[in-house]
């Protein structure tokens, strides 16, 4: 017998009793403030916001948040950067990328965090490789909690997909934390509609 | 297989003190924190009972659920394979990484591979395994395995770890500054990512409805490992199902609140399909699983979601150590899975509990652990597989307790004892209760010759 048959068989002669599946409400209390919930929730778990002064370019703006940075790779049509990502053939390029540049598709108020999948990152490895990243958010984008944004169809649709809250961390000596564990060091989201809005919204209210 | 001697362990673990006290207090810390983030939350007693009860379902259903999660992962292009215990969990492993060449293997964080003891197989097979979780790469290198299924170094002090890290990686031994050694860490483990050919995750959660798993991370290396070598093999417990993805709401929500006290770990990544060009594979394992769905107070264990809440509230787990349980699993939780997989070898596990509760009440998915507890020592005693310290002393105290006649004159006696034997009478192997702490000054009267004077009367 197969281990499959076998392990499927004793699952299935040792079961407990049948159990209902409970529906799950949405809990749903939408902040007043979306963005600004956003925000704070994001400040706690490490990452910051940061609005590009009226007149000033996204590049230029990028340039101040990481000032030490040479390489910038982006994947968002609104920032040229250093180095666009669609020149990039494998993820092992993006070794020497100080600031990667992505564009959100939603982000959650309760967590701070923002969803991303791969059409976003284009090269996957864009979120972690880099030293920073940016994250540029519609700030119409954002759900109030989990379960909305558990609803978003893209689970559906995506290879991979990821929430990303804050930049990578560490406890793991004495609980001391380290903001910067493997991953990136920082993340800033930088709340900006996209250029050609109709789409995103239309999306996020279908 | 020798038993595990709890105790004994523990009065090593305790001998270090700084280490013993830190110990302590960071686990309780972790502790308040989650009371603290859990309180924030309304319906957090509400999402307990929809995360019991949605476990519940599933695995009174995990037959259908496994095989369509198999159905879904297949169709989006995954590897789906089936081991029914350990050893062939590893040599799946191994066949996968030999049929792509691959040497070099960076793994994140996986209880279930710990439990499988895939490590020293695959290394003595000419694999080399990069840990890459920062506590758990320390315990990897010191040669240990991990003391807590969340934070797998947390017996150890900055001093510890920089020592591991001078003899293993180069760092300044005399350098014990923690942003350093992570940083160290950070540097010596990055190259791997890019010259490794295989990647290794768990899984925190596999959902049928979709074929999909989900990691939850906050260092950043599984998404390195993963997205950068075109191979990710992930082992998945088969109780690790979950109806659909709406479900990762109640879940995802809870996890890191009970884990770490984050509302979120900082990377939750949800897995449905490989990248062009790359492989996925998924490997499910039983190993003593689909038996432990068919013992009848037991099974609720496989609810766990490993966020080690209970083990940071257990008074026990927090004053003996993780190592001293002998297990991939320990605290409350492993207290009550370790003896599935081999009974006499875990058999003093269950006494290492104050039945306190404490870890029942903080539990997010409502495993009654302290009744299991309680229940496993109906077993071992039934069964013979009491100390026969512990047995005397329960005999004795059972002749005792069910006489008022000795009861009366064993407690005069003791408050007598107390004040006049010579401590090694007190203090000696067979009062475990005179280790580590002082027995108190016994009073003047005791609360019967109290009660018949003031109160007057009495039998």
């Amino acid at each position: 017998m197969s281990s499959r048959e076998l392990i499927l068989g004793r699952v299935r002669r040792n079961q407990p009793p049948w159990r209902e599946l409970p529906s799950v409400p949405g809990f749903g209390r939408a902040p007043g403030d979306p963005l600004a919930a956003f925000g704070a929730a994001l400040a706690r778990m490490g990452g910051r916001m940061a609005t590009a002064p009226a007149g000033e370019s996204l590049d230029a703006f990028i340039r101040t948040v990481c000032p030490q940075a040479r390489v910038v790779c982006s994947a968002v049509p609104e920032v040229a950067g250093t180095r666009a990502i669609a020149s990039v053939a494998h993820p092992a390029e993006l070794e020497d990328v100080d600031v990667g540049v992505v564009r959100a598709v939603f982000g959650v108020a309760e967590t701070g965090s923002v969803w991303l999948s791969e059409r976003e990152f284009v090269v996957n490895a864009l979120g972690f490789l880099p030293q920073h990243l940016v994250v540029l958010l519609d700030p119409q984008a954002i759900v109030a909690n989990l379960h909305d944004a558990y609803r978003d169809p893209g689970f559906h649709v995506a290879r991979y997909s990821v929430f990303m809250t804050g930049p990578s961390a560490t406890a793991d000596i004495e609980g001391v934390l380290i903001r910067g564990a493997q991953g990136v060091r920082t993340l800033t989201v930088i709340p900006v509609a996209p250029a050609a809005n109709e789409a995103v919204i239309q999306r996020r209210t279908s | 297989m020798g038993r595990v001697d709890h105790a004994e362990a523990s009065s090593k673990f305790i001998e270090a003190k700084d280490h013993a006290d830190f110990h302590d207090k960071r686990l309780w810390d972790l502790r308040k924190k989650r009371d603290v983030v859990s309180e924030a939350i309304p319906e957090w007693e509400q999402l307990r009972s929809l995360a019991s009860a949605i476990k519940e379902h599933t695995l009174t259903h995990l037959g259908d659920y496994l095989e369509a999660f198999e159905k879904k992962a297949t169709a989006n292009g995954m590897v789906v394979h089936w081991a029914r215990d350990a050893a062939e969990h590893n040599q799946i492993v191994l066949d996968i990484l030999e049929s792509h060449q691959a040497t070099i293997l960076v793994k994140s964080k996986s209880m279930l591979t710990d439990e499988c003891e895939m490590r020293p197989f695959l290394e003595n097979r000419g694999i080399e395994i990069v840990e890459t979780d920062l506590g758990e790469r320390i315990q990897q290198l010191d040669d240990e395995p991990p003391s807590h299924i969340v934070v797998p170094a947390v017996h150890k002090l900055r001093g510890d770890v920089a020592k591991v890290f001078a003899r293993t990686i180069g760092t300044d031994p005399a350098n014990s500054d923690i942003p350093y050694l992570a940083e160290s860490q950070r540097r010596h483990t990055r190259p791997y990512y890019l010259k490794a050919q295989a990647a290794m995750t768990g899984a925190n959660f596999a959902i049928a409805e979709t074929g999909s798993f989900v990691v939850c991370t906050n260092e950043g290396n599984a998404d390195l490992g993963v997205n950068l070598p075109p191979l990710h093999i992930a082992s998945i417990g088969i109780e690790k199902l979950l109806p659909k993805i709406e479900h990762l709401g109640v879940f995802v929500r809870m996890l890191s609140r009970s884990a770490l006290g984050s509302p979120i770990t900082q990377i939750t990544s949800h897995f449905r399909a490989p990248r062009p060009g790359a492989e996925m594979h998924v490997v499910l394992v039983d190993n003593g699983r689909s038996e432990r769905l068919g013992m009848e107070d037991f099974w609720y264990s496989l609810k766990c979601i490993r966020c080690g809440a209970c083990m940071n509230t257990c008074p026990v787990y927090r004053r003996s150590g993780g190592l001293s349980y002998g297990s991939t699993y320990s605290g409350p939780i492993g207290v009550i899975i370790d003896p599935t997989f081999n009974l006499r070898k875990y058999s003093s596990l269950p006494f290492a509990s104050t039945l306190n509760g404490s870890c029942t009440s903080v539990c997010p998915v409502k495993i009654n652990i302290h009744e299991q507890i309680y229940k496993w020592r109906q077993i071992i005693a039934e069964r013979h597989q009491l100390p026969m310290v512990k047995k005397e002393a329960m005999r004795a105290a059972g002749k005792i307790l069910s006489s008022p006649r000795l009861y009366r004159a064993a407690v005069e006696a003791a408050a007598a004892g107390i004040e006049r034997l010579p401590r090694f009478m007190v203090y000696n192997p067979f009062n475990a209760w005179g280790r580590q702490r002082e027995v108190p000054a016994a009073p003047a009267s005791t609360f019967r010759q109290w009660y018949v004077k003031n109160r007057g009367g009495g039998r």
